[in-house]
């Protein structure tokens, strides 16, 4: 008889103490949820004060609080802890061959500390809120916002920690506990790419730190480095801020990429083509994301010199984004393909991304930025981005990895339709907006032109479908629990040494200490699938 | 004097293994630590690059006296921590207590020096968000200061997180886990610490007292 599973233990204490990095993953999925529905119900109001010209639903600082609410949610709280948090911390251990992350308590204190920066910011934005949008811009957000702007920095600031300890943990742990003959060029995909996130969320994070510390220093004791009436400087805000969130990017989808890299080849039965290329261009991503910032700043005054170089090193991360995306579809071709609905959202990310990463070209050119600069152009671009595919990849890992976090096997025609009803609602929500922006209706308005109003009515009914489609896994997901088939170790007959552990995984991961003889992705005929 | 039935933590397998993980981690954690001040010393030299007047006129009106001795007290407690390191090496009790409780001592004082400093300032009406009529004229000269106040503030803070750690270390200090390896980590990342808050102070003043003087 094999080890009791990971989720043998009962009771509340059992989770809240836990050191288990899957019982921690499972904390991050529960809280990472919580926060998605709480962002996406603000994204919902919007929606509908959308649907007419007129403000009818919302006031004009109503609309600024709700997207504000929405931006802070969704970014920090969702979008940045959701796969490196979630299943980096499920994963990374058991892909490398190791019982636990390097600092299992430090890990445990990162989850608390998400979950109090979270509950703190959500609180701070029902009592009445801020109404700078997600950035915070100076000097509105230390001069002029009435909202309660030094709260919800406070919130932001604690989950940053959050970030960071877990970006330490990741690396330390991919550094020191991989498994004997685990080299790095045989790790997954996956690793790679929470690998290079983590690197970014060590080392842009406490910029956003000091940044905020800054700002809530000047609203709070009038101590000032923004404000131009003591001579500072409005744009100095946004390098800083800049410096930390266009990473922040790629934090997003990075994670969202290496999924995507193992959910092609588990479809595919495949070994990925060019391995080294697609593990490189994830760093690469990493590396040039730190200095790509000022491309968000086209029109807010800095040098048209520094507007240049941006431009042109915002062009060269398209380069290794094509490399994989062009492998993606190497590997698929000639394959030995399964359609599940793991696969349907990887599909569903590459579409997504690929609109996405091309519209940023069309941004990160200066004479099309400024006519589009501001506009619902950009919303589009990065919704496609950082919620198109992001999510998708995000929903893809839900759906692959669920059969192994839980034990549990779920409806895959259901996961089918989710698949499509994201890929159909969500660009019915975005690509109208595509339009929107560029026949100019600008971005963070409550009201609008009735021209507008069309495609306004397009967007928000695409909006509902992706509603409905961001809802359903929630009730399959959670009813497979009751009512679904145990899973087998290995559902997709994928490579990867988590599928060579049983489902739900013992406590220890492995019952014997693993050492690795294999190539990742070997999907060869002779390739051996017996458990560890 | 190593003890035999002392095991690595959960996630580890020997001890080697343990220890380049807490290297590897509070390496990390210094980096983000760079990172953060890092910003604002680049801020602070923007200003200078921008507004020399401004800055030269607020530069005049530190006490960098204070400040220069202030320097000489933790780099004496830098070099106090990393004497207790080697003391622990070679089992030397008395001697690593004596270390850790005088960095812990330069510690304070420093924060002492730094607060008749901060004290100063107050009076002269030079501190940024307190005082109502300053005796500065440029408007950037206003802006250095409060970089001063917000970077230096910010260093005492860690300061005063190195000197707890340094005392925490001494209590924790008992005959029979001096030689522990836990102990000995400790000691080594609590060390790293020490000597990065030393490092940021190097940059911070010449930064903001001495060029341009």
């Amino acid at each position: 008889m094999s080890a009791p599973s990971y989720l043998h233990q009962q009771g509340l204490l059992s989770w809240f103490l836990t050191l288990d990095h899957k019982r921690i993953a499972v904390l991050y999925m529960v809280t990472v949820t919580f926060f998605f529905f709480a962002g996406g119900l603000a994204a919902t109001l919007i929606r509908i004060e959308l649907v007419t010209p007129q403000g009818d639903l919302l006031t004009a600082d109503g609309y600024n609080r709700a997207f504000t609410l929405h931006g802070v949610i969704m970014v920090w709280f969702f979008l940045i802890p959701s796969i490196p948090s979630v299943f980096g911390n499920f994963l990374v251990p058991i892909m490398i061959g190791a019982r636990d992350m390097a600092f299992p308590r430090l890990n445990l204190f990162s989850w608390y500390l998400l979950l109090g920066g979270g509950l703190f910011t959500l609180l701070a934005l029902l009592l009445g809120g801020v109404d700078t949008g997600w950035t915070f811009y100076t000097p509105l957000s230390t001069m002029f916002s009435n909202g309660h702007v030094v709260a919800v920095i406070c919130g932001v600031f604690i989950a940053g920690f959050s970030s960071i300890f877990t970006g330490i943990n990741i690396i330390v742990t991919v550094h020191t506990l991989r498994a004997p003959g685990m080299t790095w060029m045989r790790l997954p995909l996956f690793i790679w790419a929470i690998y290079a996130t983590s690197i970014i969320l060590v080392l842009a994070t406490p910029v956003l730190a000091i940044t905020l510390l800054l700002v809530a220093a000047e609203h709070l004791f009038n101590v000032g480095v923004f404000d131009p009436r003591l001579g500072g400087d409005p744009l100095l805000f946004q390098h800083l801020f800049w410096f930390y969130s266009h990473p922040a990017v790629y934090i997003m989808i990075l994670p969202a990429m290496g999924v995507v890299s193992e959910l092609i080849t588990a479809a595919g039965h495949k070994r990925i083509f060019g391995y080294r290329f697609v593990a490189w261009s994830s760093v690469a991503i990493a590396v040039i994301g730190f200095l790509v910032w000022g491309h968000h700043m086209f029109v807010a005054g800095q040098s048209m010199y520094a507007s240049l170089v941006f431009s042109l090193l915002s062009f060269l991360v398209s380069i290794p984004s094509a490399i994989k995306a062009y492998n993606w579809s190497a590997t698929l071709y000639k394959s030995d393909l399964t359609l599940h609905a793991p696969f349907l959202f990887a599909l569903t990310f590459i579409g997504l991304f690929i609109i996405g990463g091309v519209t940023g070209l069309f941004l990160a050119l200066l004479a099309a930025d400024l006519h589009a600069h501001d506009t619902y152009f950009v919303v589009a671009h990065f919704h496609y981005i950082m919620v198109g595919a992001a999510v998708a990849g995000y929903f893809g890992a839900l759906h692959f990895w669920w059969p192994k976090i839980t034990g549990r096997l779920y409806s895959q025609l259901w996961g089918k339709i989710t698949a499509v009803l994201v890929f159909c609602g969500f660009n019915l929500t975005f690509f109208p907006q595509f339009l929107l922006g560029y026949l100019g209706m600008p971005r963070r308005y409550h009201a609008y032109d009735p021209d507008f109003q069309f495609l306004n009515v397009l967007s928000s009914a695409g909006a509902s479908i992706l509603a409905l489609a961001y809802v359903l896994p929630f009730f399959y997901l959670l009813g497979s629990l009751r009512w679904g088939e145990r899973a087998p170790m290995n559902p997709w007959e994928a490579a990867g040494l988590e599928w060579r552990v049983p489902s739900p995984p013992p406590l220890h991961n492995f019952e014997e200490p693993v050492t690795v003889d294999f190539e990742a992705y070997d999907y060869s005929p002779e390739a051996r699938r017996d458990p560890v | 004097m190593i003890r035999s039935d002392e095991k690595p933590a959960e996630p580890f397998v020997a001890w080697a293994q343990q220890r380049e993980a807490a290297r590897l981690g509070i390496w990390l954690f210094l980096a983000t630590e760079a990172m953060m001040f890092g910003s604002l010393i680049m801020v602070a030299w923007l200003y200078r690059l921008q507004h020399p007047d401004g800055v030269a006129e607020a530069v005049a009106g530190l006490h960098w006296q204070l400040a220069t001795a202030n320097t000489f007290m933790l780099l004496t407690s830098s070099l106090l921590m990393t004497l207790a390191l080697a003391a622990s090496e070679q089992g030397n009790a008395l001697r690593l207590r004596r270390c850790l409780l005088g960095a812990a001592l330069l510690g304070v004082l420093f924060l002492a020096c730094k607060g008749v400093e901060y004290g100063l300032e107050y009076r002269e009406g030079l501190l940024p968000g307190f005082a109502e009529d300053s005796p500065l004229h440029l408007p950037s000269a206003h802006l250095f200061m409060n970089l001063y106040f917000i970077a230096t503030a910010l260093h005492a803070v860690h300061v005063l997180v190195a000197v707890g750690l340094g005392l925490w270390l001494y209590m924790r200090l008992a005959p029979d886990n001096l030689s522990a390896r836990g102990t000995r980590t400790r000691l080594e990342m609590v060390t790293l610490y020490w000597h990065l808050v030393d490092g940021i102070w190097i940059l911070l003043f010449p930064t903001l007292y001495l060029v341009g003087r």
